[in-house]
């Protein structure tokens, strides 16, 4: 754990960094990636709001278009790619999403489910 | 021998990366640092989808109050998301700059992610103070708690970044580009651009899936 070691021979990348580039070229990859992240927030911006749509599409479109966006971040903003020296840094994402997948869809499931079988709640009053 | 060598090489390099190095030791204290850092942020991460799944249940609990529809203004979630995108921006260009050793460029960038931090939170304070005002505010109904919890636990922490970038750029000012100093501000960026993904998540169910619904 030398503090002076900068050197980029190590067989791992530090979350958020990038491999050797010249500034030129990290500069571009944020230009790269700020466009398409404007360009995905305008679509979904305009996507609320328009009656060109099927409008029951139009939850499932927001859902897909934010996942996009996520995408984008990770790679261009947080440089989390799938090359081999990042290895650590997705394992350790994909832990994060599947817990975030369990939480998010197992509380909307169990939810939506009790929901349904629930009695409403005047009648629970009148069982006791 | 050769045979072992070679065995000993592929296990050293087991990704093929062409790299060889016999004994690399521990990863050097920039890796074991930021790698840290990520896996608090995906903890962070976390917790926020525990606030996202409490919004996804209790959002159609309006308990007689407004709906999301009623109070969500879409132009200023427009105005906050820009801001929050181009800040993501120029918080990239500062850490490029620090990475150069680029005073100019650096206290630059992070000046314009500090502006455009100050203005989504001045935004954010004036669209809670006005609902607030109008007695939508976090006890009139469960939609409203959720509401308040997961936009305010973001706007929080984005508060908490807007001091953690003024404390960086203070340290940079006292102590310059020091070993650690740039690990600090290659956290404050990681941290920084994760709040952009939560925010993304925010403006996607809460304001656009609340005002198409």
């Amino acid at each position: 754990m030398s503090d002076q070691s900068h050197a980029r021979s190590d067989h791992d990348l530090a979350p958020g960094e990038e491999e050797q580039h010249s500034v030129g070229t990290r500069i571009l990859g944020y230009v790269v990636g700020l466009v398409l992240a404007l360009l995905l927030t305008a679509t979904s911006f305009f996507i609320a709001g328009t009656d060109l749509v099927w409008q029951p599409s139009i939850p499932v479109a927001l859902i897909v278009l934010a996942i996009a966006q996520m995408g984008v971040h990770l790679v261009f903003f947080l440089h989390i790619t799938t090359g081999p020296d990042n290895t650590n840094n997705v394992l350790a994402l994909a832990f994060g999403l599947l817990v975030v997948f369990l939480v998010v869809g197992g509380t909307v499931w169990i939810m939506a489910h009790l929901n349904a079988n629930m009695p409403p709640m005047d009648q629970i009053m009148r069982m006791q | 021998m050769a045979m072992t060598a070679t065995a000993g090489h592929a296990h050293a390099d087991p990704h093929h990366i062409g790299l060889v190095i016999e004994h690399p030791g521990p990863a050097s204290k920039r890796i074991v640092t930021a790698y840290g850092f990520w896996i608090f942020l995906l903890s962070d991460i976390v917790m926020f989808s525990c606030f996202f799944a409490a919004y996804a249940v209790l959002s159609g609990q309006t308990a007689g109050g407004p709906k999301g529809s009623e109070i969500f203004e879409q132009r200023n979630v427009a105005i906050e998301t820009v801001c929050l995108l181009l800040s993501s921006f120029t918080c990239g260009m500062a850490s490029i700059a620090a990475d150069v050793r680029n005073r100019f460029w650096f206290y630059l960038g992070m000046t314009v992610t500090c502006v455009l931090g100050l203005i989504f939170l001045v935004i954010e304070f004036r669209e809670f103070a006005d609902l607030v005002a109008r007695g939508y505010g976090p006890s009139r109904s469960a939609f409203l708690t959720a509401f308040f919890s997961l936009v305010g636990c973001h706007g929080l922490h984005v508060s908490a970044g807007v001091l953690w970038l003024l404390t960086m750029m203070a340290q940079v000012f006292a102590k310059g580009f020091r070993a650690d100093v740039l690990r600090r501000m290659m956290c404050f960026a990681l941290f920084w651009h994760a709040l952009d993904i939560v925010w993304v998540g925010v403006f996607s169910v809460v304001y656009l899936l609340g005002s198409a619904a």
